[in-house]
């Protein structure tokens, strides 16, 4: 039982973190269709410059801000220089730039901060006590973080002028461009905007397991069986995908390895994109 | 201040467009006629870069339309109504029409004036303001689409027959439209299939063929003598 | 059956078979000529070519993107181990029908999914199907060695009443060679066929064809057969030179790799990817002598910048010569 407990929690927040990577990538992929498959690597630089700045100046927040930032820029550069100019041409051919990015990405953390694991320590110190069973806060504050920021997102696409902007592009790019909104930019931003969300989920798991050059791998990996499960586009949908996938695997891990755990989350892939391939949470198309 | 001079398009290898020359003035409602399929609406995406030109020039203002990106003709004060209308369905109205009034130099009283206006002529946009673009019936969203385009306060707007679908009723009501939208002094280049809404709202018509335009005449003309409308459209 | 929508094809020009000969003598001699290290390399070139030419009978011929053709070159390679662990003596003709016989079941579930699925989600769930292979090999270690993988003997090469001896780097390499240009023949016989016309209009517009008449299931399913058996076929060959079978290969790494042959190479022309992988292997020997294990840097950029300006690859010029 109180294994079952510590695996929801555990579910839960790695859910939530999930859904802020997989929001990114959904977001990405709904606007300009790319499969980002550098995604997890942009969240893997992401930890690593959080792990650097938080070494220099001690200051978690800090470390979580400058990397967004210095992670989105890093995306608006890519997506000007290898992705713009393949808009327009076989979807194949970002799937395989993006690959290309991946590797590139992986290969330079490697080289700019070499082997050796990096640690975040964790930003919150302590355990909290749930009757006699104690977990850490620091991966609550985790949760709720990532759930602040996907909300900030849904607010600022519901609301904003911008936020307008980009429904806009995602529904209709061509009446956009019509309407005088500059997509280029948009799309721009877009992948910005997914990095930066990325990277604030690399320093955010940071904590859990330490930083190392291939992180980045699984987190992509899974992030593409939310966002295909959750309806590709759906930003909803992603989210309460990712939580579900996430107990699942949770629970899994109870009878089996972590390791194999994860193969219940393509079980799940497999099936949803057998028998309901608009996506699990999707009202089924008629 | 919209010219077409010899326009020709391709759609990949297809050759759509033949030479065609097209001139609206300034506050001139002008009317294209031609049965379906003979390049009316690829003569208004040619305009909007969203077919390949590959010969002629089009110049608006004086200025050639060439390299200038998609989305920059709304800055020029060009502004389109597709055929499909092409509103966006998971937008609110409201929102549907912030695509268009979200733009830089529009300060907030103007704002306002401009929304007023558009409910003014579309009250049923005020009372669905909050409603999604997709729930609107068909004529609901003709009116959304122009009153979108009205957003962008034009200098001309490229009007791909509004009336198609629509009940006798509506109909009537876009005529209203296109004549208040004349009065304000938008020149509106309109691409219809009603012969007699296009005689009663534009000043000329060009009537086109196969890809190109076979005639060019004053409305007046054209009212008073219909043989050359049952030549190329068989009404 | 209505008639094809593409042209007969053309016997090959002179020239074509003077290229190829040419080549298939330099390969023959290349292991007598050169250093040890080079004669592997050689070898390895090869192995990997088949590798990616498996992968472009789905990329350049049918237009599917897979990326989970490390499980059936794993599959080979395990399917070997198997075969040269358990019976003994270890048999050549064994180890190449248990690999073929494993990839080939993989191939089925494979095949399956391409009916079903179209474009991005085949090719993600092509991935998520190797890395599920992956896991199970990784963590099934009584069997598969784990992490640590298998190691075996090597075969002896035995024509029945014939020959029956040890290989040497140099046979072995001639051997591997034979396998690879029979392949290599069989499979553009098969492209350049009508079944392989048909391939080619499914990858140029999927519903025209459909809309004609053809099973296109029925025709992606045989591709993907093919496709599966000969990247099995080059799992077995590695196995056999190599004498080991690790996870490592059944790692989606490798599935990338082999997409970025195709690429590199010039995809739909078969001979491409041979000079895709060629091209990668090279450039990777020659620049991690200065970069060490970084070479993947500079590596990835030309990849990137071969994708954005040169899409059809080195040999993709030679596609159109090639296939009609």
């Amino acid at each position: 039982m109180d294994q079952i407990i510590i695996q929801t929690l555990h579910g839960l927040v790695n859910g939530m973190v999930l859904a802020m990577v997989a929001s990114g990538l959904t977001l990405i992929f709904g606007i300009m269709d790319i499969v980002n498959f550098a995604h997890g690597d942009l969240l893997m630089l992401g930890a690593f410059v959080g792990a650097s700045v938080l070494g220099v100046t001690g200051n978690y927040w800090l470390a979580l801000l400058v990397a967004a930032v210095v992670i989105a820029v890093l995306g608006a550069v890519l997506q000007v220089t290898t992705l713009r100019p393949l808009i327009g041409r076989d979807p194949l051919t970002t799937i395989l730039a993006t690959f290309g990015i991946s590797l590139v990405l992986q290969k330079y953390a490697l080289w700019q901060w070499g082997p050796t694991v990096r640690r975040i320590s964790e930003p919150v110190p302590g355990d909290f006590t749930l009757f006699h069973l104690q977990y850490p806060w620091y991966r609550i504050a985790t949760a709720v973080l990532a759930g602040l920021i996907i909300g900030g997102l849904w607010l600022f696409l519901k609301y904003g002028k911008y936020g307008i902007w980009i429904r806009a592009t995602t529904q209709d790019r061509v009446m956009a461009q019509a309407m005088g909104i500059p997509v280029p930019l948009v799309y721009t931003a877009v992948f910005a905007i997914g990095s930066a969300m990325a990277a604030a989920s690399g320093v955010l798991f940071g904590p859990f397991a330490g930083v190392t050059q291939t992180m980045g791998f699984d987190f992509t990996l899974r992030a593409f069986i939310v966002v295909v499960v959750g309806g590709m586009g759906n930003l909803g949908g992603s989210i309460l995908a990712s939580i579900f996938v996430s107990l699942l695997e949770a629970y899994a891990a109870i009878v089996v390895s972590p390791a194999q755990a994860v193969i219940v989350s393509f079980v799940v892939l497999v099936l949803t994109m057998l028998f309901r391939p608009t996506g699990l949470f999707v009202p089924t198309p008629k | 201040m919209l010219v077409l001079e010899n326009v020709d398009a391709h759609y990949g290898k297809s050759h759509v467009l033949h030479g065609v020359s097209i001139e609206v003035r300034a506050g001139e409602v002008v009317g294209l006629l031609g049965r379906n399929g003979v390049g009316k609406t690829t003569t208004l995406k040619a305009i909007m870069g969203m077919v390949r030109r590959t010969g002629g020039r089009i110049t608006f203002d004086g200025r050639d339309l060439t390299g200038v990106p998609p989305h920059g003709l709304a800055g020029l004060g060009i502004a389109w109504v597709p055929e499909e209308r092409r509103i966006f369905r998971l937008l609110t109205v409201l929102e549907n029409l912030r695509t268009g009034l979200d733009r830089p130099g529009v300060t907030p009283d103007r704002r306002e004036r401009l929304l007023e206006k558009v409910y003014s002529y579309f009250p049923i946009l005020r009372e669905r303001r909050n409603q999604a673009g997709g729930t609107l019936s068909g004529g609901e969203q003709q009116m959304l689409a122009i009153a979108r385009a009205m957003m962008l306060e034009p200098k001309i707007i490229l009007l791909d027959e509004p009336t198609e679908g629509l009940m006798p009723r509506m109909v009537a009501q876009i005529q209203e439209i296109v004549h208040a939208l004349h009065r304000d002094g938008v020149a509106i280049l309109l691409v219809e299939q009603n012969v007699p809404l296009t005689l009663d709202a534009a000043a000329r018509v060009y009537i086109m063929e196969k890809g190109t335009v076979r005639h060019h005449a004053s409305a007046a003309e054209l009212r008073a003598d219909q043989r050359v409308i049952h030549e190329y459209l068989g009404v | 059956m209505t008639a094809m929508p593409a042209a007969r094809p053309r016997p090959p020009a002179a020239g074509y078979w003077i290229g190829f000969t040419v080549v298939v003598v330099l390969l023959v001699i290349a292991p007598l000529v050169l250093p040890p290290f080079w004669q592997r390399f050689a070898t390895e070139i090869l192995v990997w070519g088949l590798l990616a030419m498996s992968s472009d009978i789905l990329i350049g011929y049918t237009g599917m993107v897979s990326f989970g053709h490390s499980a059936f070159f794993g599959l080979g390679m395990y399917g070997a181990a198997a075969a040269l662990l358990t019976v003994k003596p270890p048999s050549l003709g064994l180890a190449l029908l248990y690999g073929l016989v494993a990839a080939g079941a993989a191939a089925v579930f494979v095949a399956y999914f391409a009916t079903r699925l179209r474009d991005i989600y085949f090719a993600i769930s092509t991935l998520v199907f190797s890395q599920i292979f992956y896991v199970i090999i990784f963590t099934w270690t009584e069997v598969t060695g784990g992490e640590n993988g298998l190691t075996f003997s090597q075969p002896r090469l035995t024509i029945p009443g014939i020959w029956s001896d040890r290989f040497t780097p140099v046979t072995f390499h001639w051997f591997v060679l034979a396998v690879v240009v029979l392949s290599y023949l069989l499979v553009r016989r098969i492209t350049q066929s009508p079944f392989g016309m048909v391939l080619q209009s499914i990858r140029e517009n999927e519903p025209r064809t459909r809309a004609i008449g053809y099973h296109v299931e029925r025709y992606k399913i045989v591709a993907v057969m093919l496709s599966g058996l000969f990247a099995g076929l080059s799992g077995v060959l590695y196995a056999l030179q190599n004498k080991f079978a690790a996870p490592d290969f059944v790692f989606f790494v490798v599935s990338g790799e082999v997409v970025i042959f195709n690429v590199m190479g010039g995809m739909g022309t078969l001979v491409g990817p041979f000079a895709g992988a060629a091209f990668f292997l090279l450039l990777r020997e020659g620049l991690s002598r200065f970069l060490t294990e970084y070479y993947l840097i500079p590596l990835g950029i030309i990849f990137i910048i071969m994708i954005i300006f040169l899409p059809q690859g080195l040999l993709g010029f030679l596609r159109r010569r090639l296939n009609t």
